[in-house]
Formats: C-alpha cells, structure tokens, sequence
C-alpha cells in the first residue's frame, strides 16, 4: 500500500497512523429479550403495518449502557489476553448514556479493572459514536501514546411509542481493543470519515425521545454519507469492491445497509455475515460494530472487510481492516455474537413497555 | 444518602473482587482482612471466576424499599467456584426454570438507585444461567 499521499484526483487523505494499530480483541454484547415488529404493528397499526426488521434486542430492567459495555469489554479483554491494567484509554460511544453528567466510561474501567492510568471519556455522535471512539484509540496507539486502547460503540435506543423507529430501536453494542497491529487478530489499515452538519435525526436536551426527519433521514444523509466516506477511502487506497470478503454498514433497518453495500458495489453475500439488524434491531452506536464481531467470528486470515459507520448529524467513518493469522484462534475465547442472538426470549408490548421505563410510576 | 458506603464497596460489588489467603490458600468473599479459614491476615486481592452455581434460592413477591419496581424476582444463594457462597439476585432467567445446583455466572449489573431517579446508580454482581461452558 503506497504511503497516505492522498488520492491523486480527489486529494483525499486517509487516516494511517506511523505505528500500524490493529484490533487485539473485541467483544460482542446483545441482551436476552426480543420484541417482534407484529407486536409494536399490533398496538399501533392494528397488525396492518409491516416491520422493518423481523424483531429487536431489548434490554432487561437492570440494564443499561455501563452495564452491557462491561460485558462486552470483558468478552474484549477475553480475546486479547492482555491484562486490563495495560489499558490506557476506555472510551464510550453511546446516545444513551446512563447519567447526563458522569462518564460511563469511568464505570466501566473501574470494573474491568481499568483503572488508574486510563484516559476514560464519553464520545457522543448519534450512531457513529462508537467508531469515533476507536478512531481515538487507534490515534493514540497509532501515535506510540499508548500500547493498548479500547473504544466501546453500545445503546439503549429510545424511540417513542408508536413512531417508526420504535420497531427498530434496540440494545446491544460491541468493544474493540486497539493495540500494535503485530500483535493484532486484524490489522486497521486505513480510516476516512466524511462529515457535514445535516438535521436528520436529534433529541435535545432533556428530550426523552429523539426526533428525525422522516424521508430526509435517507438520501442526504444516511446514502451520501457512507457512500462518500467507503467510495473516498477505497479510491484512496486503490481498492475495490472486489478486493473485500466482506462489507459492513450501518444498520437502522434491513433494506439501508442492503441498498449502501449495493451503491458501493458490494454483492449481498459481502454483506450478509454483518447483517445483523433483521434479529437484533438498530443497536445505533453499537450497529455497524456488532456487525463486525459477526464478521470477525467467522473470517479467515488474510480477508479484507470495510466497514462504514453513520451517525445522524452527520457523518461516517469508513475502516479498511485486514484480517490477521491471530483471529482464528481467539475467536473461541469469548461468547460468538451468534450465540447472543440465540439466546432470546420474546417478549409482549407491555413486558417491553415496563423494561423500557414506559410506564409512569410515580 | 449512602456514597461512601457505595464508594467503597465498588470493586467486590462490580467484579468479584476479594481475597486470597497466603496462609492457607483459602479464597475470601465478601474480603475481610481476617481468614475465616485459618484465622490468618488475608489482605491479597483476589479475582473470583464468576462461575458457581445455585445453592438455594426464592422468589420475592414484593421487594424490600429500593427493590420495589423489580419485583418478582429471584434471589439465590450462589455457591462460588472457588468455595464462598453469596447472595445475589438472578437475572436473565427469561423463561429458565431455577433449580438447586444450576451453574450460573456473574454479571454486573443495575442494583437500585441510591434514592430517587436524581440519585446515583449502584452497580452490583447478579448471576444468570451460564452461556459458555
């Protein structure tokens, strides 16, 4: 790969640190219970409606974004083999983080066995607040800072009662452990992100609920920019579609992530491993990211995957990510994605209502 | 208003953090300076596995103050691995039939808050049925 002189035509400069940084572990997380679409069409559209994805995660009553980013961070830890204190940085993506004020991330440190000697910080950009995140620790290994640095993408996805995201609003996230790409399972070859200000999707301050643009939420934002940032960072680095085994998107529903792979020239079985949104909902910080420990559990050394984030605002950070020798044999040393997705139980409109603190009790 | 208590307690309630004892090798939970075992000072920290399984357990109806909203739910003694029993709530349980002698392993997860919704959030250790052998 010729060193980042930028794409000759576009003058496009990805994201390539002087030290290589890889992904030494990552760790899934998805919550036990399922709420199918036919329950929320059954309370708001008398069962006339139809779902864009068969069914979602929902988290139970005791948790919440702290407590499924330890569980991932310690499937992380798990596969990296390193011991927690050689962490120097655990950062949290999330739009949904348990308090307005107070890092999750010091949480969660602190019971990985993380802490002192940790930066810990909570990034916050919609859906791409979890790519972010590994984008600063892959800077600050990159940069010879730090040996070892952990980004965390994870969500309890509010959506309000009856609106169309409320089929797809779901929980679950991933974490990724950064370190020398030497000692790594997949080396992180490149990053570029694309960012504009676009008002597709927000929830103010102190608004249970987010609010979005309806049809606005597609082309200008979700389809311009994933396909800017993949389409600029495969120019970039002289790559094409081709030359990845897998593809893998943000995923706010079933046919987005299809349509953004098919728009960048991806194939559907390119991207059927990483999609994972028709059983577990849009996880939002944590979806595209899931979506690569699905990927990740079952790669091959040697295969190549792009992975493009988007998070409402807008932006998305597409990852070149080869994959390693190493990654065969951790991929057992921690629970499959599969197997949290197999472990489900379904559960009513109002089992969900009163998990998800719909219900005034006071 | 209990922070300090909450402060203290964070690393055993989080991640099963206790002790070993250099005297006699005995592991100690919840820690406690003292071996229970040999009599010995037993101040190493000491990480438990997680794993254990159910020595007893029932139902609570209605919960103690702080517990109210997530009642029904299951209470258990869990025998750990490593020999000390606890006592934690059960949780993920979904459609799981508890029995006497179920291998479980620890999450950490929401306790209560520590008042009201204004208050902090205490974190704690429950178990659920294993997912991995």
């Amino acid at each position: 790969m010729k060193k980042n002189e930028g794409h000759e035509q576009t003058g496009i400069k990805p994201l390539i640190p002087d030290r290589k940084v890889g992904i030494i572990g990552y760790g899934a997380y998805v919550p036990r219970y399922r709420l199918p679409g036919t329950e929320v069409a059954r309370i708001w559209t008398d069962g006339t409606s139809g779902s864009p994805v068969k069914e979602k995660a929902v988290a139970g009553l005791d948790e919440d974004v702290a407590t499924m980013s330890i569980e991932a961070a310690r499937n992380a830890l798990a596969r990296a083999g390193i011991a927690a204190n050689e962490l120097r940085a655990v950062w949290v993506g999330s739009e949904s983080h348990p308090y307005a004020v107070k890092p999750t991330g010091t949480i969660v440190a602190e019971a990985i066995g993380a802490v002192p000697s940790i930066q810990a910080a909570d990034f916050q950009f919609a859906c791409k607040a979890g790519t972010e995140a590994i984008v600063a620790a892959i800077a600050l290994v990159g940069s010879n800072m730090a040996d070892y640095a952990m980004g965390i993408g994870m969500d309890i996805a509010q959506g309000r009662p009856g609106d169309s995201l409320e089929y797809t609003a779901s929980s679950g996230g991933a974490a990724y452990i950064l370190g020398p790409a030497e000692k790594s399972l997949a080396e992180i070859e490149a990053v570029y992100s694309y960012v504009t200000d676009t008002p597709d999707f927000w929830r103010r301050q102190e608004q249970k609920y987010p609010e979005h643009g309806q049809r606005f939420t597609g082309e200008p934002a979700y389809f311009k920019h994933i396909t800017e940032a993949g389409k600029a960072l495969m120019d970039a680095l002289k790559m094409k579609p081709e030359d990845f085994a897998y593809g893998v998107f943000h995923q706010p529903n079933t046919k987005f992530p299809q349509r953004a792979g098919s728009l960048l020239g991806f194939k559907p079985e390119q991207t059927a491993v990483g999609l994972l949104s028709p059983v577990i909902g849009n996880t939002y910080a944590g979806a595209s990211i899931i979506g690569l420990t699905a990927i990740l559990d079952q790669a091959k050394p040697g295969e190549r995957i792009l992975l493009v984030s988007y998070g409402s605002g807008a932006g998305s950070d597409a990852f070149v990510i080869k994959v390693t020798e190493a990654i065969t044999e951790r991929q057992k040393l921690a629970t499959l994605t599969a197997d949290y997705i197999q472990r489900r139980t379904e559960i009513d409109y109002a089992t969900y209502a009163r998990y998800r603190g719909k219900l005034a009790m006071k | 208003m209990e922070i300090p208590r909450h402060w203290r307690l964070k690393q055993q309630r989080y991640a099963l953090v206790g002790e070993v004892c250099p005297h006699c090798d005995a592991k100690i939970f919840p820690p406690r300076d003292v071996c229970p075992e040999c009599g010995g000072e037993a101040r190493e920290a000491y990480n438990f596995s997680g794993k254990g399984e159910v020595y007893s357990f029932t139902r609570m109806g209605e919960g103690p103050a702080g517990f109210e909203e997530q009642a029904p739910y299951t209470v258990a003694l869990v025998k750990l691995a490593e020999g000390p029993v606890v006592t934690a709530q059960l949780t993920d349980l979904g459609d799981t039939k508890v029995e006497i002698g179920m291998p479980v392993e620890m999450v950490t997860r929401r306790i209560r808050q520590d008042g009201d919704e204004r208050g902090m959030i205490v974190y704690g250790y429950k178990f659920r049925p294993v997912m991995q052998g």
